[in-house]
Order: structure tokens, then sequence, then C-alpha cells
């Protein structure tokens, strides 16, 4: 029978962690692929956010005499058939990626919490009319839906970010909806009941925060398919329109014509759409395992 | 069982009756219609010609009336004729449905293949270095967008080979047909493989806690009998679910890769027909796919009581 370390076995398991860099590093080592997954993140919101500081060029300025210069010292990683700068406009893209991942995420999010905490707590014909109302929005597939919302709002920056997140309020609010449901049950809602706590109360100070942990983990999870959905939309020409340089349509732009003849058209700006997305996945599952302990594998 | 059935078919309907709402009012709250669209091309507009061709259309009738008019029509088999080619909307859909048909079961077959056996190798395998590289072969699956490995593939072929392997016409042989659609199937299936991975994975691992392993291990079951007979079984049931949910919602990666290859399917028939506002075309389109999706999770409901005696649906 080996000795047990006691010293070395809570070190382990976190027992002598201090402070929030202490934390931080504790969890980096115990989920080294989700902490890749937070840098890549970091990453791309800071591009995103200082993209005018990063970018050497205006992304959307031409210039006929840089019509498809390969790679190399001024345009670092070539310029489109306009003579635009492909490190710029991706660097840019960056803002509107995060914008409609983020802005879809929260907006989806809001909605879907609000319509699951109201179906789930309320029950009855509330909750039967939400419930049918998601089965039909659930009998499409996300990036149909999109499509088709996109086309109905019109083309516009704003309109995508509703025309992606309206796709994604079924799947939350029937999650949230599931766990207000046990927590309705509870002993805790019982007592705030007894102390006489408002019903409007309860629902939001009690039961809301408590479904915080998988409303996280299945926020992560949706953000990655919401960049994924801006980008087919925009490269299916219904997403974010000129002169945003998304991601998605620079590859609609260049497919045909330059996948002979410039490469770095089609290879870059793919490239940064799936580092982005494998960064949030990364992210999502290190925050599954660690908020979502029935699920650890 | 019988009761069960009535409520779900009852259910089925009602969905469907939404969808058909849902997308018949999306679709009128798109701003400008197909004359639109015509004259915009054109350069100018003519009121009294525009006002014809929307007569023409019926799109000078009241919603309601349009609505009648569609549904009606859709109980008859008639869909309406299509803007674009002014021909009938169903004989515009029906021959492109059997090319997206075949891409997706080929899809189907390239992504189960693939993803179930890795699934439970990166499971028996937990925490080996295998494992840790099929996870992020896994991960980088459900992050690469499908439309971007379809270019990549082509980019390969026009390097390597020269051309690029165009879907003009169906083929005179099946092998032939299975060729062509080899390459597009591998970009959307590859998504969905990864995502079968994972499950199958997570499932098999869920499965080999259990206490009935833990005896059979004791007893001295051989581990490959164990690991493949006793687990195995078990650990499929939830991934059969998952790939009924992904057959019907492979949609949204064969639009973007049958526009990538330039396939004459159904999916990107539907991009370009929201493009054109073709009403008779976008709305039959979408209540065919939520027919589609509707039916399929019916049958992997079904599929469940099947596999495993436990499951009993009650009226």
């Amino acid at each position: 029978m080996a000795m047990l370390d006691h010293a070395a076995e809570l070190n382990r398991a976190g027992a002598n962690v201090q402070g929030r860099l202490g934390t931080l590093l504790f969890l980096a080592r115990r989920y080294p692929l989700g902490a890749a997954g937070a840098i890549i993140v970091l990453l791309f919101v800071l591009t995103a956010l200082f993209a005018n500081v990063i970018a050497p060029f205006d992304p959307t300025s031409t210039n006929p005499k840089a019509s498809l210069v390969k790679p190399g010292a001024v345009h670092l990683l070539g310029a489109d058939f306009m003579g635009r700068d492909m490190f710029s406009r991706l660097v840019h893209g960056a803002r509107i990626s995060l914008a409609v991942g983020v802005g879809a995420t929260v907006l989806g999010c809001a909605l879907g919490v609000s319509i699951g905490l109201l179906s789930g707590y309320l029950g009855g014909w509330v909750d039967l009319v939400v419930q049918r109302v998601t089965d039909v929005m659930q009998s499409l597939p996300l990036l149909v839906m999109a499509l088709v919302m996109a086309a109905s709002l019109g083309p516009s920056l704003r309109n995508t970010i509703i025309a992606i997140a309206i796709p994604l309020v079924p799947n939350i609010s029937r999650v949230i909806r599931s766990s207000t449901l046990s927590l309705r049950e509870q002993p805790f809602v019982e007592a705030a009941r007894a102390v006489g706590m408002s019903e409007f109360r309860i629902a939001v100070r009690h039961v809301l925060p408590n479904t915080l942990a998988p409303l996280i983990v299945l926020a992560t999870a949706q953000l990655g398919s919401a960049i994924l959905t801006e980008a087919s939309l925009s490269f299916l020409g219904l997403g974010v329109p000129e002169p945003h340089p998304s991601w998605g349509r620079m590859l609609s732009e260049s497919a045909a014509e330059y996948a002979r003849t410039a490469p770095w058209l089609v290879i870059f700006p793919g490239l940064v759409i799936s580092l982005a997305v494998f960064g949030t996945n990364l992210m999502g599952d290190a925050l599954r395992d660690l908020l979502d302990p029935r699920q650890r594998t | 069982m019988g009761a069960y059935l009535v409520r779900r078919g009852a259910l089925m309907f009602l969905t469907l009756f939404g969808m058909s709402i849902l997308v018949f009012v999306m679709l009128r709250l798109v701003p400008g219609n197909i004359a639109d669209i015509l004259f915009d091309a054109a350069g100018f507009v003519d009121a009294t010609e525009k006002a014809k061709i929307e007569k023409e259309l019926g799109l000078d009738q009241p919603f309601l009336v349009q609505y009648w008019r569609w549904i009606a029509g859709l109980f008859q088999g008639d869909l309406g004729m299509a803007y674009m080619s002014e021909k009938p909307a169903l004989d515009e859909i029906a021959p492109r449905i059997p090319i997206t048909a075949k891409l997706a079961g080929l899809t189907l077959f390239f992504s189960v293949a693939l993803g179930v056996p890795l699934g439970v190798l990166s499971a028996v395998r937990q925490n080996t270095v295998l494992d840790y590289v099929l996870r992020v072969v896994s991960l980088s699956g459900l992050s690469l967008p499908s439309f971007w490995l379809g270019l990549l593939i082509l980019m390969g072929f026009v390097h390597y080979f020269g051309f690029i392997p165009i879907y003009t016409e169906a083929p005179a042989t099946w092998w032939g047909e299975v060729k062509l659609l080899a390459l597009p199937a591998a970009a959307v299936g590859f998504r969905s493989s990864a995502l079968l991975m994972r499950l199958t994975r997570s499932s098999m691992l869920e499965v080999l806690r259990q206490d009935y392993i833990r005896t059979a291990r004791s007893k001295g079951a051989a581990p490959m009998a164990v690991n493949y007979k006793h687990a195995l079984r078990n650990a499929l049931l939830p991934v059969v679910t998952i790939i009924g949910i992904e057959a019907a919602f492979l949609a949204g990666g064969l639009i973007v890769t049958e526009t990538v290859f330039n396939i004459p399917g159904v999916a990107r028939f539907l991009v370009e027909a929201i493009r054109w506002r073709d009403y008779p075309i976008v709305q039959n389109l979408v209540m065919f796919i939520a027919i589609v999706v509707v039916v399929v999770n019916f049958l992997v409901d079904m599929a469940y009581v099947a596999l495993d005696p436990r499951i009993k649906y009650d009226g």
C-alpha cells in the first residue's frame, strides 16, 4: 500500500491556492487546453479592440498598384484584387466577427433566459405556448433559420446580429426552462416563499442565479456557432454588407477566381475563422468541465 | 402507444402549421419583392408594368388570401409557379432533391464510419496521447467552416491535378457519382464526424464507469469483450439519436458546400431563391426541410423504443 503524501495531494487538489492570480494559474495547469483556448480568445478580443493600432493600412482603402500582391514585407499577408491589405482587413474583421458573435450570443441569451425562466416558473398556458413556438423554431437548422431571417430583415450589421440571435433562443430557453423546473421545487425556494418574498423576486433573485452555470457553458458553445454562422451567412452574401470587412465575405469574394492565382486570399481568412472558433470551443469545453460536473468525462 | 402516436402526430402537424405561418410572414417582411428586384436590375421603374407583374403573380392580393392559396395548393400537390423560371415550383424542386439526398447520405456514411470507431478508440484509451490527439482533431473539426474546408480541397485538387471535379450532369454510373460527391461529402462530413466522435467518446466513458462493467472485468472477461460487447452496445444508444438529428440538420453544411462545389442540389437552390425573393420556391423548400426534420425526429424517438426496451411512451 503506497503512502499518501498529504501535502502534495492537497496541493494537487488546489487547497493552498491563494489569490486571483494563484487561482488562474492553478486552473491553467489543470485545464491546459482550456487555458490555450482562453489565450486565443484573449488575443482575438485584443485584436478587435486595438484594430486601429495594429492594422498598418486602412482596411477599405483600395490601391490599384497593389492588386493581388503576394504576401511580403509591405503587405504581410498579401493584398486582394482591389489592392486592400489582407492583414489589415483580417485585423478589422476581428471586430465584425466579435461584434456579431458576442452581440448575437448576448441577445440570444437575454431573450432565451427571460423566456425560459418565465415559461419554467409560471408553467400553465404560458409554458404551453412557449413550448409549441420553440418546437416550430427548432424544426429548422440554425443556418437555414438565420438565412431566412437575414433575408427578411435586410443586410446590415445590426440585422445580421438579430438574424443569428433569434435562432439561438429556443436552445437556450429550453435549457433554462428545465433547470428552472427543477429549481422551483427546491427547499430554498419554498423558504423564500415562506418568509413572504414575491414570486417575481424569487424568480430573479433565487432561481435565476442558480441557472448561471449551465448558461455560461451554453453561451460559450453558442459563441462559437454564432461566429461560424456569421461567416457562412457572409460567405453566401446574406450577412454583413460592405464596407465592413467580414471574414466570411472575404472568402466568397476570392473563392472561385483566385483559388489558383492567389491562394493566400483563401487560406488566411479561413484560418482566422477556424482559430477564433477553435479558441472559443476549447474554452467552452474547459468551462463545461469546471462548471457542469454532471457532464464531466 | 396508440394514444401516443395520435398525440405525437397532432403535435407534428401543429409544428408544421406554425412553421408555415412563420416562414410566410418572414418572407413578406422582406423589403421589396421580385418585381422590385427586376426593375432594380433594369435600372428604371415602370409603375404600370410593375403593377401588372404583381397582379400576375398574385402579389396584389391580401396576405391572408396569398397564404390560403399557398396552403390549399400544398394539399393538392400544387406548389405554385416559380418566379425566376416561370415553371411549376414542384418541377424545379423535385429533380434537385435526389442530388442533395445522395450527398447527404454519403456525408452521413462518412461521418458515422469515421466518427463512431474513433470515438470508441478515444474512450478506451482515455487520457493517452492518442486520446488527446483525437480530441483536438475532433474539436478542430467543429471549428473549421465547412465551406473553407471545401475551398481548400478544391485548391488542392487544382494544384495537384490541374482541374476541378465539377458536377455538371448526373454521371451514368453510380460509382462515378459517388466519386464526384465524395469530396464535398468529406467537407461536410468532417464536422458531423467530429461531433459523433465526441459524443461516442463521452457516452462510452459514461458506460465504462457503470457497475456491470466492473463486474464483467472482475469476473475475468477479456478486456476486448468488455469494451466492445458489454460497453459499446449500450453506449451506442445516445449516438443513434445524434446520428438521426445530424441527418436532419445537415442542411446548413450542405447549403455552403453545394455553393462551393457548384452542385445543382436543392440546398444551394434555396439560397438562390432567397436572393431572388422567389417566394414559391423559398416557402416550399423551407417547409420541405421542416418536414424532414420533424419526421426524422419522430423516427429517432421510435428507434429509441426499438433499441431500448426500458423506454415506453404512454398516451
